[in-house]
């Protein structure tokens, strides 16, 4: 058990690129924290620089308030599962479990037991005297895990350990490792790519992009209010839409209608410098179908039409794409997201009720409420609906 | 086999196997014979021996050169063997996996010790071993032995040790090893193949030398195998030691096939099956 605290870790390579940069970090005694980003976003850097496998630049690691930055990987008592499981080919399942516990000169019957004891826990019991190579996808995977968990470190690392496994897989071995570490209570740091995986295992998600922390908060904290374009789009599947809008006196104006804010959240945007071109995000789940809503709401929305390019029925809702000539929305941190998630621009999305009688090809009338949408600054990327303080 | 060979194909086939395989034994066969006749019919031309006689082996055995000189062969060999494959997996393993400064210059240089023709070295090799009172000695071979060996020990671990993936170490590492026990017990294991490999190629280097061996000992002190079988004489000076170079030359290959036969097993491939995923 142990709190691990990251003070402005930097991570630079001699010919001149930073990996990561001034990321600071706390993470609580037994809490379950997410790495999550783009590949080459920064977030395996960081879980080897906790583990000891790389070193650290500049800053300072701290567990349990003691400094780490110099210690071998083996005197920090932390535990690893790799995306590749690295179990040792040349032993059995049984002496794979023991190794940790081996090397640190346990006494064999106390090795065994532990060792029965795991395999029950992560039913491996019969697969113990078999070699890595003879064993399924999810069972070594229940190996690595159990190769860390049996000698009770301070903290666990994982590595993407999922994103080996076939999807039915993945999700079940989701669940069981939440299952663990809710037991377990130790404290660990997952690194996925996965927003999904991220939302669902973690009690708090850093988002990184390009080595520097966007934002770290709860996963409901990163959905609702999203500090920049990055991490509005990287959160959220379906992801988030984004339209090009101008900022006036009183809202915002979009290619299809203008937007009167409240008072309250005009109060906010023009607290921060607030340029003319900005982005109006609206998750897919705010637009709704125009002729399913009442009169009344209908007041408080901006309805528009447009063409509809295909409808995924999920029997519960209807996944609409939806395109609206000339607008594409702009920005650095767009670009890198679309390049990642293979989105084309001018590509929109909207989760309408089943009832909805949206068709491929034909146009709908399509509405959103005004008041649950987000507004970013097109260069920053900046939330501008959140105050500037926290932002 | 998925695919079904032909008949004509399969025929085709034997018959080349066949011939390769004569091309091979044959001469070997013809030096068994040679060990095996008398004085009398070494130059009948027949390969069967028309009479089977040991007398050439006995008197090998009988003279007191090539009894020492085998026990010579077999302990410098080993000794070499034992060290050129602990310093070339260490060395190996620094090439494969670390980068340090220096090393295309160090990979350059084994390259070059390797390539370098071993007669120009012979003289000044006899000056130093000489100046050094290493001549005639097992250390007078061994050294050099080692020095020429090192490079093939080097190259062959080092492709062994490019393949086992880096995951390993630094598991091992988290698991609690040092970086020595993290070799011992992960890669050394997993190399075990390629470790195999290079013993039997320095092994059989050291073992057929005939051009170091001659020109750095003298007497039965160090006197290896092939020097012995070189100086072997005739039963006067009259007759052709044949008999006697087709029975030594018999007895020095023996070592050679049992070493492969013992670990041509562990040569399995697909040792590191399963370490990672797929």
């Amino acid at each position: 058990m142990a709190a691990i605290v990251l003070d402005r870790v930097t991570k630079s390579y001699p010919d001149g690129t930073t990996a990561v940069q001034d990321l600071s970090l706390d993470i609580a005694d037994g809490e379950f924290i997410i790495l999550v980003g783009p590949s080459g976003c920064g977030k395996s850097t960081t879980l080897n620089m906790i583990a000891g496998l790389e070193e650290i630049t500049s800053g300072e690691l701290r567990i349990d308030g003691q400094r780490v930055n110099e210690k071998a990987p083996k005197d920090r008592d932390i535990a690893m599962v790799f995306q590749s499981y690295a179990l040792y080919p040349h032993m059995t399942v049984r002496q794979n479990i023991a190794f940790p516990l081996t090397l640190a000169k346990i006494k064999k019957g106390e090795i065994a037991q532990k060792v029965e004891e795991m395999a029950k826990i992560l039913d491996l019991t019969e697969l113990l005297d078999r070699k890595p190579a003879s064993l399924s996808g999810g069972q070594r995977q229940r190996v690595a895990m159990g190769r860390a968990i049996v000698r009770n470190p301070r903290a666990f690392l994982l590595d993407e350990p999922l994103s080996n496994l076939d999807a039915k897989l993945r999700v079940q071995m989701r669940t069981e490792i939440s299952r663990l570490q809710r037991r377990l209570r130790t404290t660990t740091v997952y690194v996925t790519h996965d927003q999904i995986e991220a939302m669902t295992l973690g009690d708090r998600v850093v988002v990184m992009r390009a080595g520097v922390a966007q934002q770290i908060g709860t996963p409901q904290e990163l959905y609702d209010t999203p500090v920049n374009l990055f991490v509005a789009g990287f959160i959220g599947s379906p992801a988030m839409n984004f339209f090009p809008a101008q900022l006036t006196d009183v809202g915002v104006s979009l290619s299809f209608g203008d937007i009167t804010l409240t008072q309250q959240v005009h109060d906010i945007v023009t607290a921060h410098p607030t340029p003319t071109n900005v982005i109006v995000g609206v998750r897919p789940e705010h637009i709704e179908d125009a002729k399913l809503m009442d009169k009344y709401m209908r007041l408080g929305a901006l309805v528009f039409e447009v063409g509809v390019d295909m409808v995924e029925s999920l029997g519960a809702e209807k996944i609409v794409h939806f395109t609206i000539e000339g607008a594409s929305a702009h920005s650095a941190q767009l670009t890198e997201l679309a390049a990642e998630s293979g989105v084309g621009e001018n590509e929109f999305i909207a989760r309408l009720p089943a009832q909805s009688s949206a068709t491929a090809g034909e146009r709908i009338e399509l509405a959103f409420d005004t008041t649950k949408l987000a507004i970013f600054d097109a260069d920053t990327g900046a939330n501008l609906t959140i105050p500037p303080a926290t932002g | 086999m998925a695919e079904r060979v032909g008949a004509g194909r399969k025929a085709w086939w034997v018959v080349v196997d066949f011939l390769v395989l004569i091309y091979a034994v044959f001469p070997v066969l013809w030096i068994l014979s040679l060990s095996l006749k008398p004085t009398s019919t070494v130059k009948d031309g027949k390969l069967i021996p028309s009479s089977v006689t040991f007398d050439n082996y006995l008197a090998i055995f009988r003279s007191d050169v090539f009894g020492p000189a085998l026990r010579n062969s077999i302990g410098i060999g080993l000794i070499t063997t034992a060290i050129a494959v602990v310093i070339g997996a260490m060395a190996a393993y620094a090439v494969a996996r670390l980068n340090f400064p220096g090393k295309r210059v160090l990979v350059g240089v084994a390259l070059l010790i390797a390539m370098f023709p071993q007669i120009s070295l012979v003289s000044p090799l006899f000056d130093i071993s000489r100046a050094l009172g290493l001549f005639n000695t097992w250390p007078g071979l061994i050294i050099p032995y080692i020095t020429f060996a090192l490079p093939l020990a080097i190259y062959a671990l080092s492709a062994f040790f490019r393949e086992i993936p880096w995951d390993l170490e630094k598991a091992a590492k988290m698991d609690g090893a040092t970086p020595g026990q993290a070799f011992r017990k992960v890669i050394v294991p997993l190399a075990a193949p390629g470790i195999v490999t290079a013993a039997i190629l320095v092994f059989i280097f050291a073992w057929n030398d005939l051009l170091l061996a001659i020109s750095l000992t003298a007497t039965t002190a160090s006197v290896t195998a092939p020097v012995a079988i070189v100086n072997f004489p005739g039963s006067s000076q009259f007759v052709e030691p044949t008999g006697s170079i087709a029975a030594g030359a018999m007895v020095i290959t023996v070592p050679i096939i049992v070493f492969v036969l013992i670990f041509q097993r562990r040569i399995v491939a697909g040792l590191t099956s399963g370490a990672v995923k797929g």
